[in-house]
């Protein structure tokens, strides 16, 4: 360790002010804080001690929070691979092996395309890299499809690092998470890439007679017009290569085709659980996004309308990337709703919305995404009424 | 009748080196010194005094430009030795060498019959040419009160909540008489009532629970319970156009001495504390000291960082400095200027931390006495994570908004969301909890000068 020290500090100075590579400061900065936390200590007037935690840390418990989903949707990506090429008898390496072959390489495309933005904004801006991007490097691949072609998400990441953060001021300072940016921006300049038959990776293989990508979300969609009922669909749906595949403890566990990481409930709750227990995410949201969802689709049910109307509410739950959504996209601290009450109603909205869109839009099958990129938008005005409503008290209390 | 209030929100920060409940006398400090900076709101300190002038305790040392009748007197008497002036001859300190026995000016004697006849005007006057009036703090703002106003209400906290604070039973034991006075005197200042706050789970001094003619009230929960300023959001909020005093209970004990006895005895026990401290104890001396025999062989290790009062809200004063007009309290804490490698994600149990993040296991043993360094873990970022401030704020307060108004300028926004009710004390914990790292105290500080000058 000494040695590495050594090195640092022997090049530290060519990076300092009136150094040869002054302009790359906070690169260098960036890499030697990752290296050594700094030595840098509190000033001689105010609070002498510091908590032991910092961004870094805070970033990496919500990047372990997603390791389940990450290493599920591997594993998922595989099986369903698999599946789908008529070879259900694949061992769990083999499932692995195609699964990581497909994610590895847009989990480093999204990290190369975004770090590398963001050190070149850091040396042209003269700020600080921010650690804001660990995270959401990591939640693009998650919210992708496996078969997204890589140029896609680079040009997806490269437009929500850039539009969706750096035009606002960098970390901190932007209104629409950004992971969902990206994923928004695929889903509205390739269409065609980010819908239908993209959700199971096929590869060179063939796939199977009776095999058809339709999701969950799709075929509710498609009941409403022609009225079967959405759970006896989701149930027999499947058959002959992937029998059972939408019934409801699968759809819970996430052996389904989908997007890499969001098909999971059951790693997303696993996520939450540790969200929560650290501290890191916020329960309030989680818990009012699932709230507001479940009681949604019950006043759905009570009104009734079409079939897709009268899905039973705990399924809107387990389909498409609400849970993914709820725990990891909703809770972003910076785009989220800033204030305690207010964080009720921005996760109880997204999830209202979200049901609303899937159910009454059917251009927009997957609600989730618009949901909380409207929330992101409306979470300031939100904030303003919880704000006021303080500010207002304490007028009150000075006039009696 | 007094109130009880439960306060739940905060954190109590449990550092090692507690001061041991056993008062030392040793030899006094040869010198003594008074800061102008340790003034808040001492517009402009004007010497009266030169090197080689000889003092007594409660001479006058110099005044504020503006208020003229508010002056700064000597805690012992000696010589002047140093009148140190900073940038713009700015007035620093003034040092005096102690004479080996303390002579006092001598003030008017009364008996307590007497007091009670005096009106306030008279009170005033004697407490102003003693040199206690500056223990008389008024929020808002958190600067030396304003001789000329009538607060609504006095609030004194009996009990301190701070990282190694300083036991008060100990630190006023046997003063119950002039701790009476001293509030029988305030009573004649407010138009309002005297409020003693104390803590509820601890044993009260008599000192306190005694007092005759006080609301005594009982708070109870985590550190910041014990800052004035928590205490008065929740029994009485300041509102815009008001004026509370507070003061601490050592002033109001001065002030019974001053009329009781006649002099301005400046005598205190302070309570020298750390994890560097081989002996933390109680050392009897007087305001302004000089801390170095003290410390003097009484420090484990060299690297150390020495503060006057405590680590959330002191100064560091380095080794031979002396201790600040209003602190009880010297905290020894290890210097933290080292790079740990990848520290930003190693575990430690050691490592104290009111979050739960990964790594940081501190909140499992919430009891255990740490070791805390002053290294910032961290760098200075943007605002990211939310709701943190609150959980360690036990008052109706947004703190993110308040501090990002402050940092916007926008004083209607800053009076808004409440400025008038903190001071830096009040938030400190925000800035040891920051995620960022801010330096919120120095911020809200800012924000509560420009409400002031403009």
């Amino acid at each position: 360790m000494n040695f590495i020290k050594h090195q640092i500090e022997k090049i530290k100075p060519h990076f300092e002010k009136g150094g040869k590579w002054e302009k790359h400061y906070y690169s260098f900065e960036a890499l030697e804080t990752f290296l050594f936390a700094p030595a840098t200590t509190n000033d001689a007037k105010g609070s002498q001690i510091r908590d032991a935690i910092d961004l870094k840390r805070l970033m990496m418990t919500v990047i372990i929070a997603m390791l389940p989903c990450l290493i599920f949707g591997i594993w998922n990506v595989g099986h369903q691979h698999f599946l789908a090429i008529g070879q259900a008898g694949a061992t769990l390496g083999e499932k692995f092996w195609v699964g990581a072959l497909q994610v590895v390489p847009i989990v480093v495309i999204s990290y190369g395309v975004g770090l590398g933005i963001e050190f070149v904004f850091a040396t042209f801006r003269r700020h600080p890299v921010n650690e804001g991007f660990l995270v959401t490097g990591m939640l693009i691949p998650l919210v992708m499809p496996p078969d997204i072609p890589l140029w896609q998400v680079a040009v997806a990441t490269a437009f929500a690092v850039i539009i969706g953060k750096e035009a606002f001021g960098g970390t901190g300072m932007n209104v629409l998470n950004v992971a969902l940016t990206a994923r928004a921006f695929l889903y509205f300049a390739y269409p065609t890439n980010i819908s239908g038959s993209v959700w199971t990776y096929l590869g060179d293989g063939q796939a199977v007679a009776g095999y058809s990508g339709a999701t969950p979300l799709s075929i509710a969609a498609d009941a409403a017009t022609t009225g079967e009922n959405v759970v006896s669909s989701l149930n027999s749906f499947g058959a002959g290569w992937n029998d059972g595949v939408f019934t409801l403890s699968n759809l819970f566990m996430g052996l389904r085709p989908g997007s890499i990481g969001e098909t999971s409930t059951l790693m997303c709750l696993i996520g939450a659980f540790i969200l929560i227990a650290t501290g890191t995410g916020s329960w309030k949201i989680i818990f009012s996004v699932f709230g507001g969802a479940y009681a949604m689709g019950l006043l759905l049910n009570l009104i009734g309308g079409n079939a897709f109307v009268e899905m039973p509410a705990h399924y809107h739950l387990v389909i498409g990337g609400l849970a993914f959504g709820a725990v990891f996209m909703a809770t972003d601290p910076v785009t989220a709703s800033q204030t305690e009450t207010g964080k009720w109603i921005y996760g109880a909205l997204i999830g209202v919305f979200t049901v609303l869109i899937r159910v009454f839009n059917p251009a927009y099958p997957e609600g989730i995404m618009l949901a909380i990129l409207l929330m992101n938008v409306f979470a300031p005005l939100i904030d303003y009424f919880v704000v006021s409503a303080n500010k207002k008290r304490r007028l009150q209390r000075a006039t009696v | 009748m007094g109130k009880f209030i439960r306060l739940k929100k905060g954190f109590t920060i449990n550092l090692q080196g507690k001061a041991a409940p056993k008062v030392v006398e040793i030899d006094q400090p040869e010198t003594f010194v008074i800061k102008p900076t340790d003034f808040q709101g001492l517009y402009m300190p004007k010497p009266v005094v030169n090197v080689g002038d000889t003092v007594k305790a409660g001479s006058p040392l110099f005044h504020d430009k503006k208020h003229e009748n508010v002056i700064y007197t000597s805690p012992v008497s000696g010589e002047i030795v140093e009148v140190k002036r900073g940038e713009k001859r700015k007035l620093l300190e003034i040092k005096i060498l102690a004479d080996k026995k303390v002579e006092h000016e001598a003030f008017k004697k009364f008996t307590v019959s007497e007091i009670s006849n005096l009106s306030s005007a008279d009170l005033k006057n004697q407490i102003l040419k003693s040199g206690l009036w500056p223990t008389f703090i008024q929020r808002p703002f958190g600067i030396v009160a304003d001789p000329a106003a009538t607060p609504k209400a006095i609030h004194i906290s009996a009990f301190d909540t701070h990282p190694l604070a300083p036991d008060y039973n100990i630190l006023f034991k046997g003063q119950d008489q002039f701790f009476q006075v001293g509030v029988d005197i305030l009573k004649k200042l407010t138009s309002g009532s005297v409020h003693v706050n104390t803590h509820s789970t601890s044993e009260i001094s008599t000192v306190f629970s005694q007092v005759k003619g006080a609301e005594v009230n009982k708070f109870s929960g985590p550190h910041p319970a014990g800052c004035v300023g928590v205490q008065i959001h929740n029994l009485d909020p300041i509102n815009k156009g008001d004026v509370v005093w507070t003061i601490n209970p050592l002033g109001v004990i001065q002030i019974g001495k001053l009329f009781l006895n006649g002099i301005y005895d400046a005598s205190r026990v302070v309570a020298l504390t750390g994890s560097e401290v081989k002996n933390p104890q109680y050392y009897k001396t007087y305001t302004g000291a000089s801390i170095k025999k003290f410390l003097e062989n009484n420090l484990t290790n060299d690297h150390v960082r020495v503060i006057s009062g405590n680590p959330l809200t002191g100064t560091a004063i380095g080794k031979d400095g002396h201790l600040g007009f209003f602190d009880q309290q010297i905290s020894v804490l290890p210097e933290g200027d080292y790079a740990e490698f990848i520290g930003w994600i190693t575990p430690g149990e050691r490592k104290l931390s009111f979050h739960r993040a990964v790594g940081l296991f501190s909140f499992l043993s919430p009891g255990k006495e740490r070791v805390v360094d002053t290294n910032t873990h961290g760098e200075p970022r943007s605002f990211v994570q939310t709701g943190i401030f609150e959980q360690v704020t036990p008052m109706d307060i947004l703190p993110t908004y308040l501090l990002k108004s402050i940092l916007a300028e926008d004083i209607d926004e800053m009076e808004a969301l409440g400025i008038y009710e903190v001071i830096e004390e009040d938030l400190a914990l925000c800035e040891f909890v920051d995620v960022s790292k801010h330096k919120v105290q120095e911020i809200l500080r800012e924000g509560l000068d420009l409400i002031q000058h403009s």
